[in-house]
């Protein structure tokens, strides 16, 4: 299959023709699938890889997984070998290639490459549950972020200014709560330190019609210059007033927490955490089962058509702009009352454009959204684990991981995304 | 940018007399929007670019082809003005509230309130001297020497931001919104830093082959992006955001490995570039100020034409305008996407060469310190536009360079400046704000809509059309 057939197929596939094959699923389910079967199989480590599922004192004790690294190794490379035969022959006699093709081979590499490289690490021995609770913690913020970015494109107004509101958020809640004492308060003004950055994407986008990315990125270093300055001017000169705030405790569910492996996960988490889930949920059912979500979602593909059935368009963006502020400074009260205690600098490390390729790559949808999440928290969760383990792989290859991972799901997995229809576009009545 | 905004700049050619040259361009300018225009109601049911072709221009106001005195004329220039005047004032607002005087002062403020207030004029003021001081022209300095010195000082610190910035810009231009440059500059300086310390050769061909190393290494990075966009359809900002992390942590790794790091040393830094790839100075040996700059000019005027005056050009702007009409029309869009970044990632290749050759001499990973972001606050004030994001670089330039000088005389921190940069894009962005905060009157009635927001709505291009 030469490239340019590719592209041309890709070219009718955007003008909407719909018998075209398209070969690229085929494609690079091959590719991954030879390379797997060199790396995984052929050079598997000769020895078994232990995954813990429990720690020895808790209350709940499962079996660790014991398993061999060449066996496992060669069964996924021969499943993953079949699956891309299969999408070939699909692919061939014109049909899509389905999407539990897709998923079942993302499973089996994943599988694969966990065996590999925690057998080729010097303690062949992970423990599981750690690795997975850790993924869902790293990934708090960027789920908040995410929410923050469904809300603002989900009714037409691109939202880069995600790692502002986030990056505001963590600095409100470590002053709030250290002059307060109290770490709630820190969240209340989190939320509200969302809203004021929300407030000016609201303002400029929207009643000066000025370009959504724009004010977007220069809102993220405003923000950064302002949090760095109060940081260096007010912050530092006196941190015991300014910033030590108290952590958010963690609250244990009984008996649901003792639950292996998903207890810690779920049934195990602070304030912050658990809003999360709620976050997800509400929005999702809000969205997709609301009057206000139905509205929301009219504005965002077709403002024109919603505001000849009365909708206000215009107010109904500023509304969800600034809800979307509640959301993402909530989430950016992670890194200052969970995470650490205390704000630095830049601390949320464009986490921010991250949870932005989670909404890209999570379609628009607050589920999809939280799955890309976990998948980039899960990736930069396993890179800190492996550099523990002590791998073969250099350090500045495993810190790349989740970024790659970005990569290869956002250019592989999702191809041709689709924003709602006047993302980014302002409306103007008349 | 909006066809209205430019009607008034022409006087209209049927007034009778034969229309002169630059009135038959301005005609031809208008035509030409006003295609691309009608061409964005075409694909209403496409999604659209990333950033429109509207990045080219964020209000209102003459092309950037339109002469000084006609921006002078239609008032934008006192809106610019009038920006920069309003953030250094919240800037300074800023330094006064936190200042230790103005709060120790503030403790009596109703009793004495000249107190505060006096307080707070010396805080922002004396900041601002600073800055000034360590930007412009230093009014303590003995010999003309150091009297210039921090002027030379904001064109070396402007450089890499005019390169970087016009990437940025020719990537808008196109309808990319690149995010990447501080990767791009990253990979294109370890590719110039390793030609400058591994090989050794004549002078001249060494610096040639440097400046061409840097280059490639941008534009193979930002190609990448380009190709994953056109092929896979992934989307921009992400890709060059990861493409971002990647580099730096790829930079760190090269560093950690014989060919790069220098010998004996176990920290992640280069050898020496030889001096046979080093840019000269350009000002004797005094100054920093290295040949660099006059190579980002030669960029500045070669992006000018190649956006304006070539095939590629009109091609890579129609692209930006509206894809689909653009392949309608039998433009190649993928690769316009692929080629567009390329050069975008060239012109950042430049950035880092005029870091690790001109500026820092030797390779790290923070050799690009924070210009590639920098570079896209750059674009976005100097509004796509070449020679505008040239001054914009300078103005950054002199911000930076002065916000050094400032944080080591005053103490206070060169946050500021990130703080007063961003809210001058702000406000630019937005006339009618700064229009009512200072009680200007809106300009003339011919413009529709309310103030002069750029109205490029299919509606009201389909009103205009």
């Amino acid at each position: 299959m030469s490239t340019a057939t590719t592209a041309r197929d890709e070219r009718h596939d955007a003008t909407g023709s719909a018998t075209v094959r398209s070969w690229k699923n085929p494609i690079i389910l091959s590719v991954v699938a030879v390379l797997a079967s060199l790396v995984f199989a052929l050079g598997a480590p000769r020895n078994d890889v232990t995954f813990r599922l429990s720690e020895e004192n808790d209350p709940i004790v499962l079996p660790s997984i014991v398993v061999s690294a060449p066996v496992i190794g060669w069964i996924a490379a021969l499943a993953m070998i079949a699956l891309a035969v299969y999408a070939i022959l699909r692919t061939r006699s014109g049909q899509k290639v389905p999407t539990w093709v897709l998923a079942v081979f993302a499973v089996l590499f994943l599988v694969a490459f966990l065996t590999w490289v925690v057998g080729s690490a010097r303690t062949p021995n992970v423990a599981l549950y750690g690795l997975l609770a850790g993924s869902v913690t790293l990934a708090v913020p960027l789920i908040f972020g995410s929410l923050s970015g469904v809300l603002c494109e989900r009714s037409g107004v691109v939202n880069i200014a995600i790692e502002g509101q986030l990056l505001f958020g963590a600095f409100a809640a470590a002053v709030a709560a250290s002059l307060s004492g109290s770490a709630i308060v820190g969240l209340l003004a989190a939320a509200v330190a969302g809203v004021l950055v929300s407030l000016v994407l609201a303002v400029f986008s929207i009643r000066y019609v000025v370009n959504q990315v724009i004010v977007g990125v220069v809102l993220n270093v405003l923000v950064s210059g302002l949090t760095g300055f109060l940081f260096s001017a007010v912050l530092s000169e006196d941190s015991e007033r300014w910033n030590s705030p108290p952590r958010l405790p963690v609250i244990e569910i009984p008996l649901l927490a003792d639950i292996p492996v998903i207890g810690p996960i779920l049934f195990q988490q602070t304030v912050v955490g658990y809003l999360m889930y709620i976050a997800v949920a509400v929005v999702y059912v809000a969205l997709y089962h609301s009057r206000w979500g139905l509205r929301t979602r009219a504005v965002g593909e077709h403002p024109k058509a919603a505001d000849t059935l009365g909708v206000n368009v215009n107010r109904m963006r500023f509304m969800n702009v600034l809800l979307a502020g509640v959301v993402a400074g909530v989430g950016g009260s992670f890194f200052t009352l969970v995470a650490v205690s205390g704000f630095g600098r830049d601390m949320t490390a464009g986490q921010g454009y991250i949870a932005l390729a989670a909404l890209i790559f999570g379609r628009w949808n607050p589920i999809g959204a939280f799955f890309a999440a976990l998948l980039f928290g899960f990736a930069t969760n396993l890179s800190n684990v492996l550099s523990l383990l002590g791998t073969p792989v250099p350090d500045q290859f495993l810190r790349m991981l989740p970024y790659v991972v970005t990569v290869f799901a956002v250019a592989g997995l999702v191809g041709r995304s689709r924003a709602p229809g006047a993302s980014g576009i302002p409306y103007i009545k008349g | 940018m909006t066809p209205q905004d430019d009607r008034p700049v022409s006087p209209a050619s049927d007034g009778g007399t034969p229309p002169t040259r630059r009135q038959t361009k301005d005609a031809a300018r208008q035509d030409e929007v006003r295609l691309e225009n009608a061409a964005e109601t075409a694909g209403g049911e496409l999604p659209p670019p990333a950033v429109p072709a509207t990045a080219a221009g964020i209000g209102a106001g003459p092309g950037p082809e339109a002469g000084l005195m006609q921006r002078i004329m239609t008032g934008n220039a006192l809106v610019a003005f009038l920006s920069v005047v309003l953030s250094l004032i919240l800037g300074g607002l800023l330094i006064a509230v936190t200042d230790q005087d103005v709060a120790r002062a503030s403790s009596y403020f109703f009793s004495r309130p000249q107190d505060t207030l006096g307080a707070a004029w010396t805080a922002a003021s004396s900041a601002y001297f600073a800055l000034f001081q360590g930007s412009v022209f230093n009014f303590e300095g003995d010999t003309f020497t150091r009297m210039v010195y921090p002027l030379t000082q904001t064109l070396t610190v402007a450089t890499p931001l005019i390169c970087a910035g016009l990437g940025v810009a020719l990537a808008f231009r196109a309808g990319l919104f690149n995010i990447g440059a501080q990767g791009q500059i990253l990979i294109g300086a370890t590719f110039a830093g390793w030609i400058g310390f591994t090989l050794h050769l004549p002078v001249g061909v060494h610096l040639l082959l440097v400046i061409l190393a840097g280059m490639v290494g941008g534009a193979v990075w930002a190609g990448l992006v380009g190709l994953l966009k056109a092929r896979t359809g992934a989307h921009e900002v992400i890709l060059t955001i990861m493409f971002n992390y990647i580099a730096t942590n790829l930079v760190l790794y090269f560093l950690s490995t014989p060919a790069f790091q220098r010998p004996g040393s176990t920290n992640p830094i280069s050898p020496q570039l030889d001096a046979s790839a080093l840019y000269p100075p350009l000002l004797g040996p005094a100054f920093r100020l290295h040949w660099g700059f006059v190579v980002a000019v030669l960029a500045t005027i070669f992006v000018w034409w190649l956006l304006n005056r070539s095939t590629i050009g009109f091609e890579l702007r129609a692209v930006g305008a509206n894809a689909s009409a653009a392949r309608t029309a039998g433009v190649n869009v993928s690769k316009g996407y692929i080629l567009a970044m390329a050069i975008a990632g060239a012109l950042a290749g430049l950035a880092g060469v005029a870091q690790v050759s001109g500026t820092e001499k030797v390779l790290t990973s923070g050799v690009a310190a924070s210009f590639g972001f920098d570079a896209i606050t750059v674009a976005l004030l100097g509004r796509s536009s070449p020679w505008g994001t040239f001054a914009a670089g300078i103005l950054f330039g002199a911000f930076r360079a002065g916000g050094v000088a400032m944080q080591a005389s005053t103490g206070t921190s060169i946050d500021i400046v990130l703080v007063v940069q961003s809210l001058i894009v702000l406000f630019i962005a937005a006339p009618p704000l700064v229009r009512a905060l200072f009680r200007l009157p809106a300009p003339g009635a011919t413009r529709a809509g309310k103030g002069s927001a750029p109205t490029r709505t299919p509606a009201s291009t389909g009103a205009a059309a």
